[in-house]
């Protein structure tokens, strides 16, 4: 019945996913994996290069960036979660009524959300910043928000689709309503496309968590997140590489894992791809 | 025409018996772009308790439609714009949607032409099939999976405990056919109307599952409205048809009437384009 597990099918699935665990492990665990304190100051160590103490070097106030990288990917990873999920549930919702209602319905919303497409993603996420005020929370918003958009549309299409599927009208024809057709019906079929691109906007959320940071609006210093340390490893690139190296690299290596499980999870989910 | 018309008797009606559908002049209307056209006009016909009754005709001729119509079940840009529907005493065009929700799957169930699309792919086919009592009747889920391993019995899957945990792409399509009249069972309905529900399939399994269907109208007394352009089918499973044209019923009769005497000369149309082995086809005109 169930045929053996095809490691060939999920091999990137598999990659992106030990990236992604590491990198949890070291979240979830930071006050436990960091070898110092990511606040503790220490003035008689600043600027440091590598050392067998500090194993990634010093920043600017003699903090063990090492530390701090671990730290940052708490809310590196927090911010990606929450927004990603915050578009994930709201894109469905309003994608799914959209298409299940249609008419006048699917027209408002639709239009509500070409609206919010149409402002670069970046400049979206500052201006609902700077509305809402500068917070962790308010960044997982405002990245949540910029998601909302794209996730109902995949969700307004794939349900456009499921909806012309006969198991729909017969479900209507044995008596269900509309909640149950929605849930038991619609939902289970229009998964798998709206999971790949939840781990698409899982590492577009890390960069924009990044960029928010970097421009000062993300969490406030001495919070370390990956962002704020690009932004002040860069007065000190002459000095210190490893300074911006660090974060940067955090970041390329979990949009990386990210995108192996997208891109991987795309294919191994697609019917149509046989090996 | 020539030859007197053999007495043509309805062997389901006996007198004070109410029919368990009963379409009087049904007219449907699809709009394009705003303007309303009739597809359906004045289409009467009766499905008496116990009888199986086959509408056939060819694709686009409104059987389909007049049979959805009778569980208000038509497409978007469709409506009913006159006639009188009833199933046994209930008046189906009065009733509201929350009153069609609790007589549709109960009361009467559909059986659906392809049964692989009809069927949901994320979900096993007894919680499925067991769809109808968790909806109408609630009971804990156990209770339902038993019903619906017996409905599969019923329907002669073999090994139903194994079925009710399997997806459906594990069945094969005769099995989801049998599995779809299993659920369209499950809530013992007045009618169920079978639309094309052996198209899909080949030649052995259909005489399978018409013989399954001629099985529960036996012991049941289910009243089956069967819709075919097969008339192989129909001459093997109904027992009064009704021919239908152009949005409108041409002819009605019993299938051996029908068979025999052809009135209509759509009706006798649709016979000669059945090819048959006592009349080997050949070109026409020839000798």
């Amino acid at each position: 019945m169930t045929a053996a597990f095809d490691f060939h099918r999920w091999r990137l699935v598999i990659l992106g996913g030990v990236i992604i665990g590491c990198i949890l492990i070291a979240a979830i665990f930071a006050p436990w994996i960091a070898p110092w304190s990511p606040y503790d100051l220490d003035y008689t160590a600043m600027l440091q290069g590598p050392s067998a103490a500090h194993w990634l070097g010093t920043d600017e106030l003699g903090r063990d960036t090492l530390s701090r990288v671990i730290h940052g990917a708490r809310i590196s990873m927090q911010v990606a979660f929450i927004a990603a999920g915050v578009g994930l549930v709201c894109g469905t919702v309003i994608g799914v009524t959209a298409a299940y209602f249609g008419g006048i319905v699917d027209l408002v919303l639709m239009r509500l959300m070409e609206l919010l497409f149409s402002f670069p993603a970046i400049l979206l996420a500052v201006v609902l910043m700077a509305s809402l005020g500068t917070s962790v929370v308010n960044a997982m918003i405002a990245i949540g928000i910029v998601f909302i958009p794209g996730f109902s549309r995949l969700a307004r299409a794939a349900t456009e689709v499921v909806l012309r599927e006969q198991y729909v009208e017969s479900a209507r024809a044995l008596g269900m309503g509309h909640l149950r057709i929605l849930f038991r019906e619609i939902m289970p079929n229009i998964l798998a496309p709206l999971l790949v691109e939840a781990a698409v906007a899982f590492s577009y959320a890390i960069l924009l968590e990044s960029a928010l940071s970097f421009l000062g609006l993300g969490a406030q210093p001495p919070e370390p997140t990956w962002g704020n340390m690009l932004n002040t490893g860069r007065g000190f690139m002459a000095q210190s590489a490893m300074l911006s190296l660090a974060p940067g690299m955090a970041i390329f290596l979990t949009v990386l894992g990210f995108n192996f499980i997208g891109d991987g999870l795309r294919d191994a989910l697609d019917p149509h791809m046989k090996d | 025409m020539t030859a007197p018309a053999p007495p043509d008797r309805r062997s389901h009606d006996r007198p004070g018996v109410l029919p368990t559908l009963d379409i009087a002049d049904l007219t449907i209307e699809f709009s394009r772009r705003r303007v309303w056209t009739p597809v359906v006009r004045g289409v009467s016909l009766r499905v008496m308790p116990g009888e199986i009754v086959g509408i056939i005709g060819e694709s686009g001729s409104g059987k389909t439609l007049s049979s959805l119509a009778a569980l208000r079940l038509l497409p978007r840009q469709a409506r009913i714009a006159g006639g009188r529907i009833r199933l046994k005493d209930i008046d189906i065009l009065a009733q509201t949607e929350t009153g069609m929700r609790k007589l549709r799957g109960d009361r009467m169930a559909l059986i659906p032409q392809d049964a692989m699309q009809a069927l949901n792919p994320t979900m096993r086919v007894g919680l499925q099939v067991g769809e109808p009592i968790s909806l109408h009747k609630g009971g804990p889920l156990k209770a339902t999976l038993r019903a619906a391993a017996r409905l599969l019995e019923t329907v002669h899957i073999r090994g139903p405990d194994r079925g009710i945990r399997a997806f459906p792409h594990e069945f094969s399509g005769g099995m989801q056919q049998r599995a779809m009249i299993a659920m369209g069972l499950a809530l013992a309905p007045d009618l169920l109307i079978a639309d094309e529900p052996t198209t899909a399939l080949d030649v052995t399994v259909q005489a399978q599952v018409l013989r399954l269907l001629r099985e529960i109208r036996d012991e049941k007394g289910t009243s089956v409205l069967f819709i075919t352009h097969d008339l192989g089918v129909v001459a093997e499973l109904c027992d009064w048809v009704y021919v239908m044209k152009d949005g409108e019923i041409v002819e009605e009769g019993s299938v051996r009437r029908i068979f025999a005497d052809p009135r209509q000369p759509y009706t006798r149309m649709l016979l000669a384009a059945t090819p048959s082995i006592h009349a080997p086809l050949r070109p026409r005109g020839a000798a």
